[in-house]
């Protein structure tokens, strides 16, 4: 199954802005796609409240799990969410 | 005519105009019956959200910048796909749509709630967007701030935080609760925005809507459908506080000519420009934790210097006090707060973390001795939650380390007021900051709305204290200041004075009406209100017998 190993980009973590990009991002795509902390229950990408719970901080690493026709495509987007530094926008 | 109602007074000034109530949060009925046609009613709440959710969007369009930000996201949680599949669950198993949304949120709120200290504001969040789901599918107003389109003095049971951020000062006339003290989140607020407040009126409740009231926040009374010629009066006696402001001027001093310097409390950049606007002597409390909030690693020296410098020229050949850092516990940090500490206040925060975080401290205080240095300002510095002598001594010995002149400890922690002598004879001066100082030795949480009356400023064992300590100064012939909301109190200032306390540090807007009050007494008449507020069963009794002899002297 395709995964990406991201680390969170925004010193805010995967919340506030950051989060609602990228929840935003995964609604977007044709699958589902999974994103957990490394080691910890994977969650739907689509879903901000599972999100938020994750408190991917900033720097932290998490994982992004997808199956089916354009899997990469999709991880590739929501990885390049998750890395970019949202901090001075 | 009707007797007036009776609370605290804790903003001062009067206003005239109908009630508007605060909403409650909506209550759910317990559910009597299985719903049959699950269908519709998923349908119902699927709408619900959607209607909470739209409103959220628009009013993320009409704010700007951070606020929108969280609203957007808070939108978003109104249509997450998790929280409509719980939904579907629930109703599947036979609830009603108030039910099942409200049992979907607090799933996802247990989730949130367990996730930690950084995730209260989220929890929050939730808790919003939950209540306003609910009184939807109720069919009940929206709970919250009201806005009947024309000016109000709002009522409530008490006002959070989040309430706050949304009042209108050019709407809100007046802010009556039926809870909360003099140091409670209505007091600080209704003194910011200047306007006349009266709290733990418990007969608030009997107002209605609409009911046309005389809010008097000096008094701390309410009185109902006031007759045309009280309102004139009070309006009268308004422009004369007013004009006698205005009139009063320069560094705080008694009657007699006393000094007595007022000082500024201020918490980040953003206070500045109204600070330094107003006519006060310095700051007395400049709290740092704004430059560490939001956070995952320290501020560079660097990035801390630039910021003091900043402050500092600001009140160029005027004093500053700093503060560091009063950070973990209740003030979470991520990098510095202890997890699942079992009692948050009496754990490890302020001067204590730099038990685990030394070098957080020394780059804390080289910063600022840098900043020091190269402004004209008169930099103090001091500690916060210092409780031993030795704790005293060892700060003011980092602080002259790393190149700063005066070095103080702030008084809270009730050991360090008992021992105050011992205190000051390792540093150069000591802050007494009231609210956590009434907190500790009364043993009663600061957000407890019931404890209230424990957490008055005016009870005489706090008033022991701070007499205690402002004579362990006087011995030392070191200064001793206040900086908790107590000294923003016009009638308490005259207390604090006649027991030894040399200066008051408080939010900009109380400054006026502490200089003017200060200004129509003798020193010798402050050490009388002090004894009598002394001698006083508690707290409510201390203050009545200061107002009586007050009034009585025609001051």
């Amino acid at each position: 199954m395709p995964t990406r190993r991201v680390t969170v980009g925004s010193k805010v973590g995967l919340h506030a802005r950051p989060a609602s990009l990228f929840v935003q991002a995964a609604g977007r795509q044709p699958i589902d796609v999974t994103i957990g902390k490394d080691g910890g229950e994977p969650v739907s990408a689509k879903s901000i409240l599972s999100v938020i719970s994750l408190d991917a901080r900033g720097g932290d690493v998490v994982v992004l799990t997808a199956e089916g026709d354009g899997a990469e495509k999709a991880l590739d987007e929501l990885a390049a969410v998750v890395s970019t530094n949202y901090d001075n926008e | 005519m009707t007797t007036p109602l009776t609370g605290i007074g804790v903003s001062p000034g009067t206003a005239t105009g109908p009630v508007a109530r605060m909403a409650p949060p909506p209550e759910l009925p317990p559910q009597t019956a299985v719903v049959e046609d699950t269908a519709h009613e998923l349908e119902t709440a699927t709408a619900a959200l959607e209607a909470v959710g739209s409103d959220l969007d628009a009013r993320a369009a009409a704010a700007g910048g951070e606020a929108a930000d969280v609203l957007f996201a808070q939108a978003m949680m109104a249509r997450d796909p998790g929280l409509a599949e719980k939904i579907t669950v629930r109703v599947g198993k036979g609830e009603t749509a108030p039910h099942a949304v409200s049992g979907a949120f607090e799933e996802y709120r247990t989730m949130l709630a367990n996730a930690g200290a950084y995730m209260a504001e989220r929890v929050a969040d939730l808790d919003d967007i939950r209540t306003r789901a609910v009184a939807t599918l109720l069919g009940v107003p929206m709970p919250g701030v009201p806005s009947p389109g024309h000016p109000f003095v709002l009522v409530a049971p008490d006002l959070a935080p989040a309430d706050t951020a949304t009042i209108d000062a050019t709407q809100v006339l007046a802010i009556v609760t039926e809870h909360g003290g003099p140091t409670s989140h209505t007091a600080i607020l209704a003194k910011s925005l200047g306007l006349p407040a009266v709290v733990a009126c418990a007969d608030a409740g009997t107002l209605a809507d609409g009911d046309r009231v005389l809010v008097d926040g000096a008094s701390g009374t309410v009185e109902i459908d006031p007759l045309d010629e009280v309102v004139a009066e009070a309006a009268r006696r308004d422009e004369e506080r007013r004009a006698a402001l205005a009139a009063s001027t320069g560094p705080g001093r008694t009657a007699d000519g006393r000094g007595v310097q007022l000082l500024l409390n201020i918490g980040g950049e953003g206070d500045l420009d109204r600070a330094v606007a107003a006519d006060a002597e310095g700051v007395g409390l400049f709290r740092t934790e704004f430059l560490f909030l939001d956070r995952t690693t320290a501020p560079t020296v660097v990035e801390q210097e630039a910021v003091y410098a900043r402050v500092f020229a600001a009140f160029r050949a005027r004093k500053v006090v700093v503060r560091t850092l009063d950070a973990g516990a209740d003030k979470p940090l991520g990098f510095v707060t202890q997890p699942d500490e079992p009692n948050p206040a009496l754990g490890i925060r302020g001067l204590r973390t730099s038990r685990r975080f030394p070098q957080l401290l020394e780059q804390q205080l080289t910063a600022i001795a840098q900043a020091a240095a190269a402004s004209e300002t008169d930099v103090w510095v001091m500690a916060p939650m210092v409780s031993t002598p030795g704790e005293a001594a060892a700060f003011a010995q980092m602080a002259r380390t790393a190149g700063l002149r005066t070095a103080g400890v702030m008084v809270e922690v009730p050991a360090a007021a008992l021992r105050a002598r011992a205190v000051i004879a390792g540093c150069d001066f000591l802050s007494l900051g009231t609210n956590d100082l009434a907190q500790y030795t009364f043993a009663a949480d600061r957000m407890e709305g019931e404890l209230a009356n424990l957490l008055d400023p005016w009870q005489p064992a706090l008033l022991d204290l701070v007499g205690m300590t402002a004579e362990a100064g006087a011995s030392a012939g070191k200064p001793v200041g206040v900086c908790g909301e107590a000294a923003s109190d016009a009638l308490l200032a005259l207390v604090l004075v006649g027991l030894g306390v040399t200066s008051l540090s408080m939010a900009p807007v109380s400054v006026p009406d502490v200089r003017a009050s200060l200004a129509r007494h003798t020193y010798d008449e402050c050490r009388q209100l002090a004894a009598l507020a002394s001698g006083a069963a508690d707290g409510t009794s201390a203050r009545q017998a200061v107002q009586e002899a007050v009034r009585g002297a025609g001051g």
